[in-house]
């Protein structure tokens, strides 16, 4: 195993309802430090992705790879237990809205404290000094006042910016972040994506940035795998190499200021459909 | 065809009242496609309420097609606006058939409602006939937004009004549903008020954008404006360039 090789996953597969589903279907990726971009639609298995490399599917999932490893181990072996120690500290998950995956009746201090707790081995007070600490890495202005605050005492912007260091003061080795900023304003997107940056170029971590946006994916990440019905399609340095029919009509489906057109370009769905059932897809 | 002055909104009283519309003028001419943009809290979605008449309490002057618009509406004054909210799971009602959901918006505001009407209703915005036995949950995201919008088209009004009607959408999805948009107001000369976040989708549109802050329209900005990232207020600036992100990187 190369060392700076990450994440290995050779065709993933994940089916559902007994294998009537195929949400992943064989899919191959290869990560090393850096930010690889997963776009999709919804339904394109995307997030189950991300979900089956963290291993979070419910038991009726069935997932099966010829490789799933990462830093060098199969995740498809651990034990259960083995997992839940690599979960929040070796890799973590960053999810679309703050408001969720925090606790709601816990204070934003606590949160985070127990992450230090559970993941470094702090003890109360040096839990709280690495909370507060972290809270102010992420840029929030008064750490204090946020460490005493409950989640919905706060903004969603902030909120991401706290789960963000939540999430990093373990120093995971692979971020996941699934559509990280879809639920925040469009002002303040750009600051989450650009912290987010900031603390994986530093810890030097893998991450996987999921998202339906794939203007955003381009300008941010390093790499595109496009996903389309559980498989990807193409991947991508940048959207000018798109060749995909699917791809193609994902951009071109955006509205772009920059070039004004009367009507929008609808993706051909008879194409598509046509390549699919000739096994193109 | 809309006419506002000095619209004026506050939730609570006293030293909680909360001063969500402060003020404002707008003055949209007939067939014209406005768009109003803005971060949540900014009181645009307030300002749709108020204009199709589900705040009540506001100040000021609301005119619709040259009629004053009371308080508390009477079905004339309906028939004026119609509204397409956000999410079409919220805004269909779950146990009725979309033929029912149609006929109700039609019967509610005095107009027949037979099958061959809400027939054409679901035909206009590109569903089968056939739609009109099926239960929501039967639907997808993009078709429930179609129903969504034949209920506002079936009572005919002069003007749609939209709360962010494709931000739960795909983006594929959503560009059908623009153009759908896009071609019912050129047939049938309809005046649409815009309220979102997605300067992308507001530009495509909209001839003229307000941009939103805090209770008042900071700044008015005209589509090429957008393209050209041009804009005067250093809100606009950042709100325009945040949300350009990646379009530089054309194929």
């Amino acid at each position: 195993m190369q060392n700076d090789q990450i994440l290995d996953v050779c065709n993933l597969t994940v089916r559902f309802a007994n294998g009537a589903v195929r949400a992943v279907d064989g899919v191959d990726l290869s990560l090393g430090r850096g930010k690889l971009g997963i776009v999709g639609e919804s339904g394109s298995g995307k997030s189950t992705v991300g979900r089956a490399l963290m291993r979070l599917l419910p038991p009726f999932a069935s997932v099966t790879a010829d490789r799933l490893s990462f830093d060098g181990q199969d995740l498809l072996d651990l034990s259960e237990r083995r997992m839940h120690k690599l979960r929040g500290a070796r890799m973590s998950l960053i999810m679309q809205d703050p408001r969720y995956s925090l606790n709601p009746v816990k204070t934003i201090g606590i949160q985070v404290a127990e992450a230090a707790r559970l993941h470094l081995g702090h003890r109360r007070k040096e839990a709280r000094d690495a909370a507060e600490a972290i809270l102010e890495r992420v840029r929030i202005r008064e750490p204090r006042r946020v460490l005493d605050a409950y989640p919905h005492q706060i903004s969603g912007g902030m909120g991401q910016r706290v789960m963000i260091g939540m999430m990093l003061l373990a120093k995971p080795r692979l971020v996941i972040a699934d559509e990280p900023t879809s639920a925040l304003d469009v002002s303040v997107r750009g600051e989450v994506l650009d912290l987010l940056d900031e603390m994986v170029e530093q810890e030097g971590a893998a991450l996987i940035l999921i998202s339906h946006d794939i203007r955003m994916v381009s300008a941010f990440c390093e790499r595109i795998a496009v996903m389309y019905k559980g498989r990807v399609v193409e991947e991508l340095a940048h959207l000018g190499e798109a060749e995909h029919i699917y791809t193609r009509g994902l951009i071109s489906a955006m509205p772009d200021p920059r070039l004004p057109v009367r009507r929008l370009k609808v993706p051909d769905r008879a194409a598509l459909a046509k390549l699919e059932s000739e096994g193109g897809i | 065809m809309i006419e506002i002055r000095q619209l004026d909104i506050t939730y609570g009283e006293g030293e909680t009242a909360n001063h969500v519309v402060r003020g404002i003028d707008l003055s949209i001419g007939e067939g014209e496609s406005v768009g109003i943009v803005g971060e949540s809290g900014c009181g645009k979605s307030t300002v749709l309420r108020s204009l199709v008449g589900l705040e009540r309490g506001w100040r000021g002057s609301i005119q619709i097609g040259g009629r004053d618009m009371p308080q508390v509406r009477r079905i004339a004054d309906l028939r004026l606006a119609q509204m397409v909210f956000q999410d079409p799971f919220g805004s269909l009602h779950p146990r009725h058939r979309i033929g029912t959901a149609l006929s109700e918006a039609a019967r509610c505001m005095g107009l027949r409602a037979d099958p061959d009407r809400i027939a054409a209703a679901l035909e206009e915005v590109g569903l089968p006939a056939g739609f009109a036995d099926r239960f929501p949950h039967e639907l997808s995201g993009g078709q429930r937004q179609r129903v969504a919008i034949a209920r506002a088209l079936i009572v005919e009004p002069p003007v749609i009004l939209l709360d962010e009607p494709t931000s739960a959408l795909d983006v594929s999805v959503q560009a059908e549903i623009l153009n759908l948009l896009s071609d019912r107001r050129e047939e049938r000369g309809l005046t649409y008020l815009f309220v979102t976040h997605d300067l992308s989708v507001v530009s495509h549109m909209c001839d003229r954008i307000l941009v939103m802050e805090k209770g008042v329209f900071s700044e008015e900005l005209t589509a090429d404006d957008i393209g050209a990232a041009r804009a005067t207020t250093p809100y606009a600036q950042h709100l325009i360039d945040a949300s350009l992100l990646g379009h530089d990187t054309n194929p």
